[in-house]
């Protein structure tokens, strides 16, 4: 005897992703997945991003990593409250590790949290975690071809990144290109150009942020 | 890239709906995967006997059907195959915008005994 199914295989994981929205969506926390390939500079733009909202606004972390506690270190150093996950091995976050960690960390009402997702273009774009919005990261270095090959990431950025900007005049990296391939997937994800090393282009992201923030 | 993990999914869901049909051994499973989805076929066969083991699929023959992805050109209005690298319309060469068709990626169907 044959059954129609027809239920999608992540199902248990979008269940889960949207009853993290609604509590996230509850107290105004605002979620942001940030997305990259491993050394595209998450890190970087988090703590970037939270040094030049210094006092404005309460962040907290989540940091999924394979295995090292090598990132959390560096925002326990800020101050910030952080989380580490180490996923070990596992190419990705899902709605239930971020369902256990906030259990543990406890954001505060109002205050922005940012979830490092695994250093991974693929996988983690797969799993909603219930977040507000997902900020994709690029970097120069990488070559101008990632959003060509990484369809899906790309398509569903809420945000997107280009970092290292500042290695632009050294890199045979297509601009033009890049930014073509982004807006062919995805017409409505602003897009920044920034420099964790000179700063440039923060304050246009820094504004962008303090919009988001509920 | 993350078949553990889909493998899991697809024994739970295919368990669940055994039990529901009562039945006392599911002989195959259906599923529909999108080429977007990047899920390879192989792995999750590899994955699959290691996870079912000792539930009412263990001995379950998994059918994959593939649906190729499919971009939408603006200037010819319609749908194209997406190539292999990239996405540029074979026709005109301009780059097309996704649609919904390659994403597909569920549970289709049970046999069950």
């Amino acid at each position: 005897m044959k059954i129609k199914v027809m239920e999608n295989i992540l199902s248990s994981n979008d269940q889960l992703a949207e009853a993290n929205r609604e509590e996230f969506n509850r107290r105004s926390i605002t979620v942001l997945n940030v997305m990259a390939s491993p050394g595209a500079g998450k890190t970087s733009v988090i703590t970037e991003l939270m040094r030049r909202l210094d006092g404005e606004v309460a962040f907290s972390v989540v940091e999924g990593d394979i295995a090292s506690a090598i990132d959390a270190e560096k925002i326990e150093a800020m101050g910030v409250p952080v989380l580490q996950i180490n996923t070990g091995g596992g190419c990705h976050l899902d709605a239930n590790m971020i369902r256990e960690a906030v259990q543990e960390l406890q954001p505060p009402d109002h205050s922005v949290l940012f979830i490092e997702n695994v250093g991974n273009l693929i996988c983690p774009s797969a799993f909603d975690l219930g977040e507000t919005l997902r900020m994709v990261i690029a970097s120069v270095p990488e070559g101008h071809d990632k959003p060509y090959k990484y369809v899906y990431m790309f398509e569903t950025a809420d945000v997107v990144i280009l970092n290292k900007t500042d290695l632009m005049p050294y890199i045979n990296f297509d601009r033009d290109n890049f930014i073509q391939g982004v807006r062919a997937l995805n017409e409505k994800a602003p897009l920044f150009e920034v420099s964790c090393s000179t700063g440039a282009g923060f304050s246009e992201l820094v504004a962008w942020l303090k919009k988001q923030i509920r | 890239m993350h078949e553990y993990a889909v493998t899991r999914s697809i024994v739970k869901i295919v368990a669940a709906e055994a039990e529901k049909a009562g039945a006392r051994k599911v002989s195959r499973i259906h599923l529909v995967i999108g080429d977007l989805s990047t899920i390879v076929d192989d792995s999750v066969r590899l994955y699959f006997p290691m996870i079912a083991a000792g539930t009412v699929a263990e001995e379950a023959e998994l059918v994959f059907r593939r649906i190729k992805a499919e971009f939408y050109c603006k200037q010819c209005g319609k749908n194209f195959i997406k190539p292999a690298h990239g996405f540029e319309c074979p026709v005109c060469g301009n780059l097309g915008m996704p649609t919904d068709i390659g994403k597909e990626f569920y549970v289709e169907s049970i046999e069950i005994e």
